[in-house]
């Protein structure tokens, strides 16, 4: 994760005046500026960071796995800039997270065990055929546009900064996956018909999304409670299934409690092949 | 256009790094539809901070000049010098040019 170095002294970053033609990297927070703030979450603000920074990864993680298999090399490169924009929010809350523990965000993403993580169910489910997918990417990039957007207000500055930057990025995930799910919806027999099947065996895991915790009510106005965004995200979710002519599913919700660690079987598959590295060689670089 | 051969069609792509400057060609990308297009060239042409807008364009739209037509074409201005502005020599009197 930290193998990049960035020489924080080159002159002419986020430098407007900089040369027109010259291309800089901005300005924009990075996780490793997160790593070494001095600023330290409490314990509430991490767990909290935490649950953001698991979601994230685990999405990562399932969204990498079209690298090299996307139905065309455009959508495996665009399906690739969406995984990594995940990964850099989940580096970003995880490293936060990590400073409440004195650990790293390399801790925290390979060297917790399955129950440990925090993430929610809709995160690990299979990617599925490409349908699947992009109606995982569809209910996530929803809720995580409106989380993200609230969090703009959160009376904690780490979190507003992080959503600022990754706000603007879900935006593009959400745009990416109306623009797909109208295509396959409207599309032919056979793709809507995988959009519905894609509905309807991601529908169980849409309620935990909206679940509040006891940990909301206690975090105030740095944090946001899940169960706030349902009434928008169900309005705009509704609006792009409409105009893709597909409907509700009407199957019921599954219990899934990935916030208290309680995961599917899925996970420590996900886990497996994400930390086997880190842990077979510990601190390697490359 | 080429769908018949079960691809998507290809589009060329064009990006403007700065304000003032113009659109250069970066190269080219397949898409189902022009709106997939502009949104593939966001990820393939400007992922590392290239530009500030995008064009794109059905390469089947772009009318080229005949590579074996160059001949014809371009070598024409050869040895015409006097089309440039150095094959002139500033006249007698001119102060400020």
């Amino acid at each position: 994760m930290s193998a990049s170095k960035t020489d924080h002294t080159f002159d002419s970053f986020g430098d407007s005046s900089a040369s027109a033609t010259r291309v800089t990297p901005g300005n924009a927070l990075r996780p490793e500026d997160i790593a070494i703030q001095q600023e330290k979450p409490g314990e509430l603000v991490a767990q909290y960071a935490l649950r953001l920074g698991d979601d994230a990864l685990i999405l990562a993680q399932r969204l990498s796995h079209w690298i090299s298999r996307g139905p065309e090399l455009e959508e495996d490169i665009a399906l690739g800039n969406i995984a990594l924009d995940q990964l850099g929010h989940a580096r970003s809350f995880l490293s936060y997270a990590a400073l409440a523990w004195d650990k790293t965000e390399d801790d925290l993403a390979y060297f917790r065990e399955e129950e440990d993580f925090r993430s929610l169910h809709i995160f690990e489910q299979p990617n599925g055929d490409f349908g699947v997918t992009v109606m995982r990417q569809l209910i996530t990039s929803i809720y995580q546009h409106l989380l993200y957007t609230a969090l703009l207000d959160s009376s904690d500055e780490t979190i507003a900064a992080i959503s600022a930057k990754a706000v603007k990025e879900i935006d593009y995930h959400r745009d990416h996956a109306i623009a797909w799910t109208l295509r396959l919806g409207l599309g032919t027999e056979e793709s809507a018909s995988r959009m519905r099947h894609a509905l309807d065996i991601l529908w169980p895991y849409v309620g935990e999304i909206f679940e509040d915790e006891e940990l909301h009510a206690q975090l105030g106005d740095v944090g946001v409670a899940p169960s706030s965004l349902h009434a928008a995200w169900e309005e705009e979710f509704t609006s792009v299934l409409k105009d893709a002519e597909l409907e509700l599913p009407t199957v019921p919700f599954a219990m899934a409690r990935g916030r208290r660690g309680e995961h599917s079987e899925h996970l420590g598959f996900i886990l497996a092949e994400m930390q086997v590295l880190a842990r077979k060689h510990p601190g390697a670089t490359w | 256009m080429t769908e018949t051969q079960g691809t998507w069609p290809l589009w060329e792509v064009f990006v403007r790094s700065s304000r003032g400057l113009s659109h250069v060609h970066a190269g080219s990308l397949h898409a189902p539809d022009s709106e997939m297009a502009l949104r593939n060239a966001r990820d393939l042409y400007t992922r590392r901070n290239e530009g500030i807008s995008l064009w794109v364009v059905a390469s089947t739209d772009i009318i080229a000049s005949d590579p074996d037509a160059k001949g014809m074409y371009f070598e024409s201005p050869q040895g015409k010098d006097y089309r440039h502005a150095t094959y002139y020599v500033k006249s007698e009197g001119v102060k400020h040019l």
